[in-house]
Order: structure tokens, then sequence, then C-alpha cells
């Protein structure tokens, strides 16, 4: 099944069924620990295999075409803004390859909009949206409108 | 089952779905809507909910205006082409002319955008393709979604769209279930802004069995975007228009990096450019306007997706497949490699994993691709969706009633998939049109569009009866068999499932009939989508899960009756490659030069079908 959890690694905590997009990582009533209740609607998105602190998850390819042997594992750290991948294939090749996912310390660059100054009237009964114009073009330039761009609105086609 | 109702009272805008489109939502409308309350209902949670859950290795809606690269209205002629001209023109101008201001917000936030070491540029894919590092691209906009919202619920299942009871035709919110504690959640609320998504699995995916979770779209977009609008009343746009994706084989691993930046290609079994040699025929099924090789090899105009994969289906029912990207050359490069790698490790990860699992290094074998099974959706290359307003300044009459992206229903917007008409949006455009529609919808309560909304307790109270309605019934009849789930006076969610693609599959125009149809074919279908409505008032679901993929199956079976009746009621074929009208097998410009308009009644079920004009707003050359 595309995900599966290690049984002496889990520990019951959970996280990856409060991430799973699918609702298919539930906790078994009787080991209580994690497992994929439903394999055909999992997507491996590998949300729950990032999420799981113990390393518990892994993925085996879909058995309907990917034969045994394989594992593609990640580490994604939020602290270091990275995520590091490792494929290696049925026949012992390995791959290792790593990505950045920020480049800001997490959560911090966001601006909370109930802080910002509030919009004037023009700005309400106009087209422009927060941070516009200037986040368009990042210069003084405006937003484009049919005239700018030396449109006319034709008549409709109605065949 | 003694759920408990929780009510949440006085919203102003209601979030329904939080993928890209509804956490541009919730994020703009705090900037329009200070002492307004906004409030997020999502089925999954919304850091890695939506179509983007597991990351995006390119945004693929991004000008450049700053930089000169392109305009609002050269985008526009792209998506037309792409679509063989069925389009909003005044939607796709007003998303593109505002969609880099998001872009760049993103960058800001902390998104990895790649740039050109020469130029200092964004890094380009294609023309309208930026590379980014998108492994968190969700987890970033929701961050900024929690930063706007009072209130963020997450694994609610929201089943019904509320109405209010003092005026027709206008939202009142919405009701739903927790799919953990089985409680009924009712949102009263001003507006509401359908970010849901749109449909995978309504048609018989190629894979049956384990690897059917393997589709190209999410497994979780359920057409709820769809489901919801639908059965309210609203009126829908270009539901016809399905979308087949040409891909890697059974990963449905993206291939647009690959075409695009790798400068991979394609070829027949025998090593053979087919492409070019299947247009003559197919331009005299669509006509030169769609489909001249030569003049987009002058002006780089491209050729339409759908005619694309027209000619990968024909060569391989020629008997000369598999069709394979020719990978090889590009990937001697280690720096290309890597990008290859990476393209699916950021966003489709089983990719890389079937190939690790079948040893397919793409350096030494050339990789086969595959045309998959329909999908529905408005945010990729196609434009299913509601039929909504455009902004006031670019909008002819009939294509604006007041307020941006307001659908039919008064108080109701759409963003992302829930829009019809707006193709190529992908993830940034999806994003902009939820910013657009909460602009509106905080407008739309500021000018006082919202006072006076009743909702009556029998309203909620029948609600919560039909949500339970299969969980009532699996506890009456389980008993009356020893086990299993072969009961005749039930179906589950899964079979249910199993009928409704095998059905659509069949009758309108799915993979194992070559994504053919014809009008007899769509009635049985119509005939047989009837029947199974009646079946699923006998869903059973033994528990909330099962609940949860009930409701997720009406939805479905809801987007795919609209589908049969838009496909049905289209009597040309407009796309070759996503599906063919076996008994009008050309581009008929005379009489469907036009965008479809679909609406269902909610009491009598019927549906009413109409043409509305198409206008041009952008001429075709520069």
């Amino acid at each position: 099944m595309p995900t599966f959890v290690y049984m002496t690694r889990c520990d019951g905590c959970g996280h990856c069924v409060d991430i799973c997009p699918s609702d298919i990582m539930h906790i078994d009533p009787i080991y209580r620990r994690a497992y994929n209740i439903e394999p055909n609607m999992c997507w491996e998105c590998y949300s729950c295999v990032k999420a799981c602190p113990q390393n518990a998850i892994d993925v085996r390819g879909y058995a309907d075409f990917a034969p045994l042997g394989h594992s593609v594992r990640v580490v994604r750290d939020e602290q270091k803004g990275t995520i590091a991948w490792r494929i290696k294939f049925r026949n012992g090749t390995e791959k290792n390859f790593l990505s950045p996912i920020t480049t800001k310390p997490w959560g911090t660059a966001i601006p909370k909009l109930a802080d910002v100054p509030g919009p004037s009237k023009e700005m309400r009964d106009g087209e422009l949206l927060y941070n516009e114009p200037k986040y368009i073009r990042m210069d003084e330039g405006g937003l484009r409108t049919l005239e700018t761009a030396g449109l006319k609105l034709r008549t409709g086609v109605y065949y | 089952m003694a759920y408990e109702t929780i009510i949440e009272d006085g919203i102003d805008v209601l979030v329904v779905g939080a993928g890209l489109g509804g956490t541009g939502a919730a994020w703009e409308a705090r900037f329009w809507g200070k002492d307004k309350k906004i409030v997020i209902a999502e089925k999954a949670n919304i850091d890695r909910s939506g179509a983007v859950a597991q990351g995006l290795y390119a945004i693929n809606c991004y000008m450049g205006t700053r930089w000169g690269e392109n305009n609002p209205e050269d985008h526009v002629r792209y998506a037309r082409i792409d679509l063989m001209g069925m389009v909003r023109e005044d939607l796709l101008f007003d998303m593109a002319r505002h969609v880099d201001s998001a872009v760049h917000q993103f960058e800001e936030w902390g998104l990895p955008i790649m740039k050109d070491p020469k130029t200092g540029r964004y890094l380009r894919e294609g023309r309208w393709q930026i590379m980014i590092h998108g492994e968190s691209y969700k987890p970033i906009v929701a961050e900024a979604a929690k930063k706007s919202a009072d209130k963020v619920f997450n694994r609610i299942c929201v089943t019904h769209l509320l109405m209010d009871e003092s005026r027709e035709n206008r939202i009142a919110g919405a009701v739903g279930f927790n799919v953990r504690t089985g409680n009924y959640h009712v949102f009263k609320s001003k507006t509401v802004i359908c970010g849901a998504g749109g449909a995978s699995n309504i048609f018989k995916p190629r894979s049956v069995g384990e690897g059917s979770g393997r589709t190209w779209y999410a497994p979780w977009s359920s057409g709820s975007a769809y489901g919801l609008m639908i059965n309210a009343g609203a009126k829908m746009t270009q539901m016809e228009n399905r979308i087949v994706l040409a891909r890697f084989k059974d990963g449905y691993g993206p291939v647009g990096a690959y075409f695009l930046h790798l400068k991979t290609y394609t070829q027949n079994c025998l090593g053979e450019e087919y492409e070019s040699k299947w247009f003559p025929e197919l331009q005299k099924m669509v006509g030169k306007e769609y489909l001249d090789p030569e003049a987009s090899h002058l002006t780089h105009r491209p050729i339409p997706t759908c005619l694309r994969n027209h000619a990968l289906i024909s060569e391989v029912n020629a008997g000369r497949g598999p069709i394979h990207m020719i990978t090889m050359r590009a990937f001697q490069d280690p720096h290309l490699e890597e990008v290859g790698w990476e393209n699916f490790l950021g966003m489709t990860v089983g990719q890389a994993v079937l190939w690790a699992a079948t040893d397919v290094d793409p350096k030494n074998e050339n990789p086969e691709l595959t045309t998959s099974e329909p999908y529905v959706m408005g945010s990729h290359a196609t434009g299913s969706g509601a039929w909504c307003s455009g902004p006031e300044d670019l909008s002819p009459p009939e294509y604006f009633w007041g307020y941006n992206r307001m659908t039919t229903i008064e108080g109701l917007f759409g963003a992302g998939d829930a829009v019809g008409g707006t193709p190529h949006a992908f993830s940034s455009g999806s994003f902009t049109e939820g910013r657009l529609a909460a602009k509106a919808a905080c407008k739309y309560i500021d000018d006082g569009k919202a006072e006076g909304i009743v909702v009556s307790d029998e309203q909620i109270r029948r609600r919560k009866e039909e949500i339970y309605k299969p969980m009532e019934h699996y506890r009456v009849y389980r008993n009356e068999i020893v086990a299993g789930d072969v009961n005749p006076h039930y179906i589950n969610p899964k079979q249910g499932l199993d009928r409704l693609q095998k059905l659509m599959d069949e009758y309108c125009g799915g993979v194992t009939v070559n994504y053919m149809t014809n009008e007899k074919l769509l009635h049985i279908g119509l005939k047989k989508l009837r029947i199974l409505e009646e079946d699923l008032g006998s869903l059973a679901a033994k528990d909330t899960h099962e609940l949860l993929r009930a409701w997720e199956l009406m939805h479905r079976h809801r987007a795919a009756e609209c589908v049969t009746h838009h496909t049905l009621f289209r009597k040309e074929t407009r796309w070759p490659g996503y599906y063919y009208r076996g008994d009008a097998m050309k581009v008929d410009d005379e009489n469907w030069h036009v965008l479809t308009v679909s609406r269902r009644d909610p009491k009598s079920g019927e549906y009413t079908m109409e043409k509305a004009p198409c206008y041009h707003l952008v001429s075709e050359e520069k």
C-alpha cells in the first residue's frame, strides 16, 4: 500500500492523522499506532511522511505498477529550511537531492493585514488589491486596463 | 447518533475550501474587511490541503510585466487559442493583470523562486512558467490565511450551502460535519467564497487497484466546488470541457519542465516524430483558425494542448506506441538531470517512486508517456466552473452583475476551480482570484446587500437529517447480513464510486472508449446517472470517514451529471484529444462559437441549457 507505518517506530502521536489531506492515516484501535486505512485514496503526497517525528512512515509504490525493492526517503527541516531526498532504485542505484523550502525564518515574513493601514475609498471603488499597484511591477506603473492596453470591447460573438 | 450541533454565527466572509483560491481569499479579505468576521471551513488541514498539498516546482502563471516579458492581453491570447477560443476574456485579463502582485508577495513571504544568474530575473521554464523550490508553497500560503482569519475549522466536510429564506437566490452560509468528531457544523454567513476543488475520479482511472490513488489531480479533489454550487442553483459554464493529460505513464509525473526547460521531445516506437503528420487531417476537423502549424512556427503561437493529445492518441491507435519522451540526451547534463528529478520530488513524488521501483533512469532509458483519464476542473488547461460576474471596467453587460467573481447566486463567490471560463490560472492565478473575490465580497456587504438574512431552524434540521442519513441507513440494515459489504438494501461509497466511474467512462467519453461519445450514449448515461442518484439515497456509511466518502461521491455525481448535460448540449467536437462527439466530429464555429451555460433547478432537478456570447476583448495579432 502506498504509505505504511513501521510498527516498532510509531508511537501513536497522531501527527500523520492530523495532516493527511485524504483522511486515510488513522490510529489502529488495538495496536494504538497509525496505519493507512485506504491505500487506493493515497496520492503518495508524502505529507504524513514529512510530518512524522519518528520517521516511522514510508512508501511502497502502488502494487498496480510498481515492483518491490525501492525506497524514496525524505527529511524536511523547517529550522534549516531544507528538504533532503534519498532515492534507492530496485537495482541498488542511489540518488540524493537537497532543496531549500523557504528563504526566511519560518512564519516571520508574512504581514498581519489587520495591522496595516486600511484602503482609501478610491481604492475600494477601484480595481486595485492590497499592495497594488506597487507590487504588480515593483515600480510606479499602474494597473492594466483596456485603455492602457489599447483594447476596445468588441461585440460578443453569438453564432 | 447524538452528534452535537455547533453553530458559528455572525460570519461576514466564509471561505469553503482553502486551497490556493481559498487561502488567497481569506488573506485578502482582512484588508478590505478590517472588522469583519472571516472564517475558513476546510475538509482536511489547510497546511496540506488542495491540489498543492505536496508542493509545486513551478508557478505556471506569471506575466513578468516588470521586465517587459508579457502583458495581460498576451496571456488572454495564449489561453484562448489553447482552449480553442472558449474562454471568458474579461476574467482572464483581470486575473492576469493582478497575478504578478501575488507572486511578488510569495517571494517576500519566503517562497524560494529560482533566478536566472545572468539577468537576475525569475528563471523561466517557459513563456508563462517560472521555477520555484515549492515544497512548502502550501504551508506558506496557509500561514498567510491563518494571519487573516478569525477562525480556521479544519476537518469540516462542507456538504451544502445554506440559502436565505427572506429573499430568493441569496446565500446564507454553509453546513457540514466534522470528520473526526462527527459533530454537525452550521456556518451562518453573509457571503460565501467557494474555494473547493474540481473533480478527479469521476471517470474510471487507468489504474483500478491500489494505483487508482495516483490520479493526476488529487484524489481528494471531489468536485465539491461543483456539487455545492450546482445544488444551490448556481449557473455553470463549460462543464463539457473536461481535460485529458499527456503525462509520464502510470505515475502521471508532469511534463512541463521536461518539454520547456530540459528540451526533451517525443517519438513513437520507431523513433519517429509523429505529431506533425496528424495535423493535415486534424486541420480539416478543426479549421485553420485553430490549427496552423506554419503560423505557429512563425509566431510561436502554441498548438492547443488538446490537439497535441489528439496526435498522441491517434499514433498509439495506429499501432506505433508506446510514445517515448526522449530524455537520454538532456539527462547527460548533471544540472538538467537534477532539475528532472527535483521536478518530481517537488510535486509528484509518486513518479520518482515508480522510476526507482522499475529502475528507469532517464539518463539511460527514454520513459513512456500516456494520456490520462479525463478530469473536470477549471484552473489548468481547461475552464469548467460557475458562471461568474467579471470586473466593472472590463466586462460587457452579459458578463457583469455587480460584483467581481460573484456567481448567479447573490453573495456566493468563486475562486480557482470554482470559476468557469478562466483556464491557465494555476496556483498563482487561483490565489489571485481568491483575492479578487474577497474584495468583492466585502464590498457586497458594505453596500448593504446582505441585510436581513433569515435561516430557519427547519432548514438547519433538514440538512442535518440529510447529512447523517448514510450512517442511519447502515445502522438499520447492517445486521441483516452475516458480514462483508454485499447487502440488498445499500451500497457503500466505494461501490457507488465504481459505478459512477464505469458509466462515465463508457457513456461520456472515458479512456476505455478512446474518449468517444455521442448523443445516444449520453442519453443512456443520463438515465444511468438518474438511477444512480436514486441509489445514492441508499448509501451506507459505517463511520464518519465513510460519511466523508459518501458526500464526496454525492458531489462527484452531481458534477458528472452536469458534465454529461453539457456534453450533450454542445453538438460538436470542440476539443479533439479531450473528447470526441462521434455524431459531430468537427469544430462547428457557425453554431457553437459560444459559451455553454446550464442551471439545475434545485427543486425539480431539471437542467436548462443556454448559449452565452463569446466576447473577444483582445485582437488576434499584436
